[in-house]
């Protein structure tokens, strides 16, 4: 083989760059030559029965008739107007938080942006994020009145226009009063939006995809206070917090989530006073919540720990208090440093919102997605792989697009590397 | 001693070792107060809806039979339980199995000068990676195996050894040969291929001629059940197909088929990444060692690079292991009889739900806690011991 290789080497100096390069990757050995035309060949057929699928075969009536179905459920058809306000609303916001966190990035000179050309830009952008914006345009595309157009232009305008005050407000060129309203903004705004939209349709009846996205970022917003004392206790050297700590921790690590989603449904009332009737949707937060926390726990530790020790010392010695040495030096460089595995935790956390579905038989994504094939129009045909390879193509593309972005933090922050 | 008067303790509110525990005390009592009042919230709870919290429940009978085991329906709950545990374990165990040999076989091809497959591994971490596992199941289950797989009256025959349809795979199966026999028959077949891999491993040490430890004893394993087959009068049972039915050999769930599947092809895609961090972690001198020792591409691979790269792999593959046993639950979505499912049912036929689940899960934790006993000391067997 080794001989081979060598006599092969040689022989890849001549010919077009396309020969060599097919040479040297494809066709190196005997060995490899069979292996690139068997799994060649299988990929090619496999691929050429997946578009025959995609465009030919494949009944897309199903997902197109059920679409709003799938993303909102049962979502009163004369309120979508809430929901179209709330996504515009969200557009600002997120535009609004990219701009502050642009701009300050820009002041500190630390950003990279500038260095690029406007071309470099736009394919850093379409690379990032081309493929969500595929996904939308193929969703509206689906969609056949003007409504979702409008909401979608409206939110890359609203977008856009927070990214451009926000950058401003980032780099310092607004009144110090703006400014502090901005940032009261960034809290104030989700809570808003939440209030106006469980006024319109109580949480308990949200449903479809729209149910799955805002499960999961509500289970990662509220399991931070647990799971960031829960890391504070087990690194602690109080030994009863940290026994109490590492009890839940690894109890709750030890179960699996569909057990515990199960058990909700069944037992949670039990626990509470019989005043309280929690809804399906708020047993689903409860779970992930607690189960989310046990797992952050973990991840803050990790990154308490990568936290060097001279930073204490540092804090020390400037004569701060053990709170302050915690809250105002330690954590905000711990939790920066665990960025990337957070992102992590809450695409596992978005992927596991389609047990709530199964196990309290809320309509999410994936249970309405097998309740349209049992629908009359579409019964017995088989739809099952149409509908289920939609859902799987929406969850795909959320968690690739969140995964490659927390890569790209990764390597940016150079945890790992420092 | 005057040194303890030069510098007095100070008053008992301001020291740090009492407030330390006064803190940790306080902690506690809130702790506790908020378990209190769960428990009574729970106690008054049950009371007023005349539900038992005794596990007195495991004694009676199930009301339910479970397919594919004989159960009656008379049997205790207890016994519903342990055949739910044994199908857990069952699922997993397969399932680890089949997990391990994908992923490793993808994660080694990712790394492939081979283009083509390089790429084809990259596809399939991507892919299967990113969708969430209940979807995968779904599909597998009612997409692939309900509906690709023929019905029983057009289910495929290869050799006519195997039955696939979409009521279950048959299998063949031992026939004649009682249990303790074959046990006693394995027993001999390993013992004799640990005496030969000991033997060969000492030849080789002191002549330096290959061992082929594997090949000779692998191949006494094999010599001895076949020879015990045959003078114990072992049969084999092939499975045909008798009306709507499987009859011979053995069974094999559609439910358990489809779990295997899903389950082994997403934990795989996790394994893949985790095996070839860890091969990209092993010093490139090793590689370049094992070739200037004119070591075959195989023989790199498997005698000098993989050995230390598992060394790496043996902590977030245990955590692999642990995800598959805890995502093997979700079975019981779809008719696997884990002890997730006999649970639900068992609760759904008015067994008290508390106490059910409590046992569901204490297994499940401490099936948990014993993986990650075991994975802790592989990792310190394994260790690389430095001088």
């Amino acid at each position: 083989m080794s001989a081979r290789t060598l006599q092969g080497a040689q022989g890849m100096g001549t010919g077009s760059r396309a020969y060599r390069w097919a040479r040297r990757n494809l066709f190196r050995t005997w060995g490899d030559a069979l292996l690139t035309i068997v799994f060649g060949g299988i990929s090619l057929y496999a691929l050429f029965r997946f578009v025959l699928f995609l465009f030919v075969n494949a009944r897309w009536e199903i997902i197109e008739v059920n679409l709003k179905l799938l993303m909102v459920g049962r979502w009163p058809s004369d309120e979508l107007m809430t929901m179209a306000v709330s996504v515009v609303v969200i557009g600002l916001w997120v535009g609004l938080i990219a701009g502050i966190v642009q701009g300050r990035r820009v002041r500190a000179d630390r950003s990279t942006i500038s260095s690029m050309t406007r071309k470099e830009r736009i394919a850093d952008l379409t690379r990032r994020f081309g493929l969500i914006v595929g996904t939308a345009l193929l969703l509206l595309a689906l969609t056949n009145t003007a409504g979702p157009w409008l909401m979608a232009g409206s939110t890359v305008v609203a977008a856009v226009f927070g990214r451009v005050i926000g950058g401003m407000a980032g780099l310092g060129g607004m009144p110090q009063w703006l400014t502090r309203l901005g940032m009261l903004a960034v809290v104030g705004v989700p809570v808003l939006v939440y209030v106006y939209l469980s006024r319109t349709v109580p949480l308990a009846a949200w449903e479809g995809f729209f149910f799955n996205i805002t499960a999961a970022i509500a289970g990662i917003i509220l399991c931070f206070p647990l799971g960031v004392l829960l890391a504070l206790a087990r690194r602690s050297k109080l030994r009863l917090l940290q026994s109490l700590s590492i009890l839940y921790i690894e109890f709750v690590r030890g179960a699996p989530l569909f057990v515990l989603l199960l058990m909700a449904n069944v037992s949670l009332e039990f626990f509470v006073p019989a005043s309280i009737a929690p809804s399906k949707v708020v047993r689903a937060v409860v779970v992930f919540t607690l189960f989310t926390a046990a797992y952050l726990a973990e991840i803050v530790r990790g990154g308490l720990q990568s936290v060097p020790r001279g930073q204490e010392e540092a804090a020390k010695s400037l004569g701060l208090s053990p709170t302050k040495q915690m809250g105002l030096i330690v954590l905000p460089q711990a939790l920066r440093n665990v960025i990337p595995a957070q992102i992590g935790q809450f695409i596992s956390l978005f992927k596991d919102t389609t047990l709530a579905g199964l196990a309290l038989g809320i309509l999410d994504l994936l249970g309405a997605a097998e309740a349209v094939t049992r629908q009359e129009a579409f019964r017995g045909q088989g739809l099952i792989i149409e509908s289920l390879v939609f859902v799987g193509f929406l969850f795909w593309v959320g968690s690739f697009t969140m995964s490659r972005e927390s890569q790209r933090l990764e390597r940016k922050l150079g945890v790992g590397t420092r | 001693m005057t040194t303890a008067n030069a510098s007095p303790r100070p008053p008992f509110y301001r020291d740090v070792r009492v407030l330390k525990w006064v803190f940790q005390l306080g902690v506690f009592v809130v702790v506790a107060m908020i378990v209190y009042w769960l428990w009574g919230n729970f106690r008054s709870n049950t009371a007023a809806s005349g539900i038992p919290t005794s596990f007195d429940f495991l004694s009676a009978p199930t009301t339910f039979t479970i397919p594919g085991a004989d159960f009656s329906p008379n049997e205790a709950v207890r016994n519903a339980f342990i055949v739910g545990v044994l199908n857990t374990l069952r699922v997993s165990i397969v399932g680890i199995v089949l997990a391990t040999l994908i992923g490793m076989l993808v994660g080694i091809s990712r790394l492939s000068r081979n283009w083509v497959v390089s790429r084809l591994s990259a596809i399939y971490v991507e892919l299967f990676r990113n969708v969430p596992l209940l979807v995968l199941l779904t599909f597998v289950f009612l997409g692939v195996v309900l509906q690709l797989m023929p019905v029983i009256a057009m289910a495929w025959t290869p050799l006519d050894w195997f039955v696939i349809s979409n009521r279950g795979i048959g299998v063949p199966w031992y026939e004649g040969v009682s249990g303790w026999s074959l046990t006693l028959l394995v027993a001999i077949g390993l013992l004799g291929w640990w005496l030969i891999a000991r033997w060969r491993r000492k030849v080789f040490e002191n002549t330096g001629r290959p061992s082929h430890a594997g090949l000779l004893g692998g191949g006494f394993f094999v010599f001895t059940l076949v020879l015990g087959w045959f003078v114990l009068g072992g049969e084999m049972s092939l499975p045909v197909v008798d009306g709507r039915e499987i009859a011979g050999g053995i069974r094999i769930d559609p439910s358990f088929v489809a779990l295997v599947i899903a389950l082994s092809i997403y934990t795989a895609s996790h394994i893949a990444e985790i095996v070839r961090g860890s091969i990209q972690a092993v010093p490139r001198g090793q590689a370049e060692a094992a070739s200037a020792l004119a070591l075959s591409g195989f023989q790199r691979m498997w005698n000098v690079i993989l050995p230390q790269s598992m060394r790496i792999a043996i902590p977030p593959l245990g955590n692999q292991y642990l995800n598959l046993i805890k995502n093997s639950s979700l079975g019981a979505g779809f008719a696997y009889f884990d002890i997730t499912n006999v649970t639900q049912i068992t609760v759904g036929n008015g067994s008290p739900a508390v106490p059910a689940f409590f046992i569901a899960l204490v297994f499940y934790v401490s099936i948990s806690l014993a993986t990650s006993t075991l994975v802790n000391m592989a990792n310190r067997h394994f260790r690389l011991v430095e001088r």
